[in-house]
């Protein structure tokens, strides 16, 4: 469905991504692991298009994206809640969602906004509020709400754990199976929080300094020397 | 030796007062220690320099004293600093001197006293408080004051006169407030589509003998017109760049209007535009043209000159309001939204799918047109325009009201067009300060009220509006 083919981006004449070629396929749920500064959130804006793609290509749906625009890339079906959520703060919740539902056919707006707050009741709950008023773990469901209200094929998170509550962490990665196993999104998930992303994911990718350094199934990783050593707080906690 | 205390109180303050007044000496020594004249020999230099050395000395004092004040001794000089500026105007040899230092003592005294008595300060700062209620009512109550306002006897020919001067501004303002405030776009040249609707309306009418009416949607067309096509490349540019080109803009469509003289009358500007008619049924004349009839005769009523002026104060008051509905109705609509999400975050609102370029262009055109209207009407009513009109200055009070008003208020808006135009009008003697006002009321603003007068957004979407 997805696939970057020694892909290199640049912040001016610093390279963040230093050819990487990764695959995402139809229904997978695929986590990107790395540690701070590794490239994983410019990974993700790259394929949206910001920063460009310097060398190397990237390929949605059999059809080269790296030279759109970014809401060209989000017309053709890829979503996603971006590194700190970014959410609209001044902008009420449900304003939020019904930017994020200009995409999808008016007709599903309810539809897909009843599903959103059957996923996260909070937010029917806070629909009024403006979202800069929300905490982070809602702000977080919001940025994943917001998303999914455009129907995409392809759902990116970024981080979306960071900074939450364990309790709220658990709530977000059974919402985004949830979204996996029912609505059939193809996730592309990027996590620091390696433990839990590896449990989830089918498949999984380790970024390094730019380089994708290892790759396999999430059980295989979880179950590595090397990256239980370094994402998963030394080998012997298992 | 200084103890501790005595450091911070003293040494802290001493060492800014020195920087501000290096930095106002800098500054003081071209401006104002090296002007020049014009004389019969040409460009002369008459050096002022004590001037300028004595501005510098005013700085650090007044630099000196807020950091003393500020570092916990307010009372003091709260007291010097008002017997400075009581002093300065007698005591000084130079009168601009002396009034400078009785505003700088002022303003050193105000930030003390508002040091010293700190709950006064909390009150200022922390706002007027509306409660939500009055802002609910207030629109409808100002609406309901401003339709019965030229039918009071309080009302004379000045005092409409200046109403509708403000409701002009107030127009523009929410018009500009379409760019700034909910676009998040920082447009310096809003004057230039008021040049393009004022100038459209008095060439249609003089040379396609257009009426207002007729003339007014071609005006707004064209200052639209004028924004697609110059927005559609500036818009590429960020923030400060947008900015400066558009503050380019407004000077390049006044130097057109001076220098294009066979179509405008260049400096000499437009006279003779047609007046304003009673919606093409009528003139406002003691003695219509053969053919048309008189709005007096219209209404079986006696002639008087004020009747036109009263039908202007509408005319201006319903298109101020046409724009105000128009942005309560777009702020439902995608495109306002989308409008706000590109204020918001760009890149979040750009990977929702909103495409950019031509989201920002929308709302820099519309709020052109909005511009052109209320050019049409400002030639209208002035029945002259010349280029003197359209300066710099004017985009630089537009875009004060709307900062002052607190961006994206409308209500903000209003307060802040009386408070610019309507007092100072109001009292002819203060016309001469207005500028100083101006700078004041921005800093104090700045300090104490950041986000503007009123700085309440309305969420265009309230729990319950959805199924
Ligand atoms: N906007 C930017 N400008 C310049 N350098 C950046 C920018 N964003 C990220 N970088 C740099 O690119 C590298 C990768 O950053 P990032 O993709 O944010 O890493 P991660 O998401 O894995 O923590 C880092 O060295 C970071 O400093
Ligand atoms: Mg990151």
């Amino acid at each position: 469905m997805l696939e970057l083919t020694d892909v290199r981006s640049f912040y001016g004449a610093i390279e963040a991504l230093k050819g990487v070629s990764i695959e995402v396929r139809q229904g997978e749920i695929v986590a990107l692991i790395g540690a701070n500064g590794a490239g994983k959130s410019t990974l993700l804006m790259t394929i949206f298009g910001s920063p460009r793609v310097r060398h190397g290509s990237i390929n949605f749906l059999g059809q080269d994206i790296s030279r759109l625009k970014t809401h060209e890339i989000a017309r053709l079906g890829i979503a996603q809640a971006p590194e700190g959520r970014r959410v609209f703060p001044r902008l009420t919740v449900l304003e939020n969602l019904k930017l994020g539902a200009i995409l999808a056919p008016p007709a599903n707006f309810d539809r897909n906004l009843a599903r959103a707050y059957a996923m996260f009741p909070r937010l029917q709950e806070r629909q009024g509020q403006r979202a800069g008023t929300l905490s982070g773990g809602e702000q977080q469901m919001l940025a994943i709400a917001r998303a999914l209200m455009s129907e995409p094929k392809l759902l990116l998170l970024d981080e979306p754990s960071l900074g939450l509550a364990p309790l709220i962490v658990r709530q977000i990665f059974a919402a985004i199976a949830e979204i996996n196993r029912e609505h059939g999104t193809t996730v592309l998930l990027v996590e620091q929080n390696a433990h839990q992303a590896l449990k989830l994911a089918n498949r999984a990718y380790v970024l390094v300094n730019g380089r994708i350094q290892s790759t396999g199934t999430g059980a295989e990783l979880l179950a590595s020397d090397e990256v239980r050593e370094a994402y998963l707080g030394g080998a012997g906690h298992h | 030796m200084l103890t501790k205390a005595s450091r911070t109180t003293f040494l802290v303050p001493l060492r800014d007062g020195v920087l501000a007044g290096l930095v106002a000496l800098v500054l003081a020594f071209p401006i104002v220690g090296l002007p020049t004249s014009e004389t019969a020999h040409g460009l002369v230099l008459r050096p002022r320099i004590p001037e300028a050395i004595a501005f510098a000395v005013a700085v650090f004092l007044g630099r000196f004293a807020l950091g003393v004040a500020e570092a916990g001794k307010p009372r003091p000089i709260l007291l010097i600093a008002l017997l400075v500026a009581i002093a300065a105007p007698f005591a000084s040899a130079a009168p601009e001197f002396g009034a400078a230092l009785a505003i700088g003592g002022l303003f050193v005294a105000l930030r003390s006293a508002l040091l010293a008595f700190p709950g006064v300060a909390g009150r200022i700062s922390g706002g007027i408080r509306v409660p939500p209620v009055a802002i609910k009512r207030a629109p409808l109550v100002l609406l309901l004051l401003l339709v019965v306002l030229p039918l009071t006897p309080v009302i004379d020919r000045r005092l409409l006169d200046i109403a509708v001067l403000v409701l002009t501004y107030v127009m523009l303002g929410w018009g500009l407030n379409i760019t700034v405030g909910l676009a998040g776009l920082l447009d310096l040249g809003y004057v230039a589509f008021f040049a393009i609707g004022a100038y459209a309306y008095a060439l249609l009418s003089l040379t396609a003998g257009l009426s207002f009416w007729g003339a007014l949607p071609i005006a707004g067309l064209c200052a639209a017109a004028a924004g697609l096509i110059v927005g559609g490349p500036i818009l590429r540019l960020r923030g400060d760049y947008f900015a400066i080109v558009t503050l380019g803009f407004g000077e390049i469509v006044r130097l057109v209007a001076i220098n294009w003289s066979s179509l405008t009358g260049g400096s000499q500007g437009i006279a003779q535009i047609p007046r304003i008619s009673f919606f093409g049924l009528a003139d406002f004349t003691a003695t219509p043209d053969p053919g048309r009839r008189a709005f007096h005769e219209l209404f079986g009523i006696s002639f008087d000159p004020a009747h036109r002026q009263i039908f202007i104060f509408y005319v201006i008051l319903a298109l101020a309001l046409a724009v105000n509905a128009f942005i309560a109705r777009s702020r439902k609509l995608p495109l306002g939204r989308a409008w706000e999400a590109l204020r918001e975050d760009e890149i979040a609102a750009q990977s929702l799918g909103l495409n950019l370029q031509r989201i920002r262009l929308s709302a820099y055109a519309i709020a052109a047109a909005w511009g052109g209207f209320a050019g049409a009407f400002f030639a209208v009513r002035q029945g002259f325009i010349s280029p003197e009109s359209f300066s710099f200055l004017e985009s630089a009070v537009i875009l004060a009201i709307v900062v002052l008003g607190g961006v994206g208020s409308q209500l903000g808006v209003v307060l802040a067009a009386i408070v610019m135009i309507g007092v100072p009008e109001l009292v002819r003697q203060l016309a001469e300060y207005r500028m100083l006002a101006f700078g004041v009321a921005m800093v104090a603003i700045m300090v104490w009220r950041p986000s503007g007068l009123i700085s309440r957004r309305e969420p265009s979407i309230r729990l319950g509006d959805a199924t």
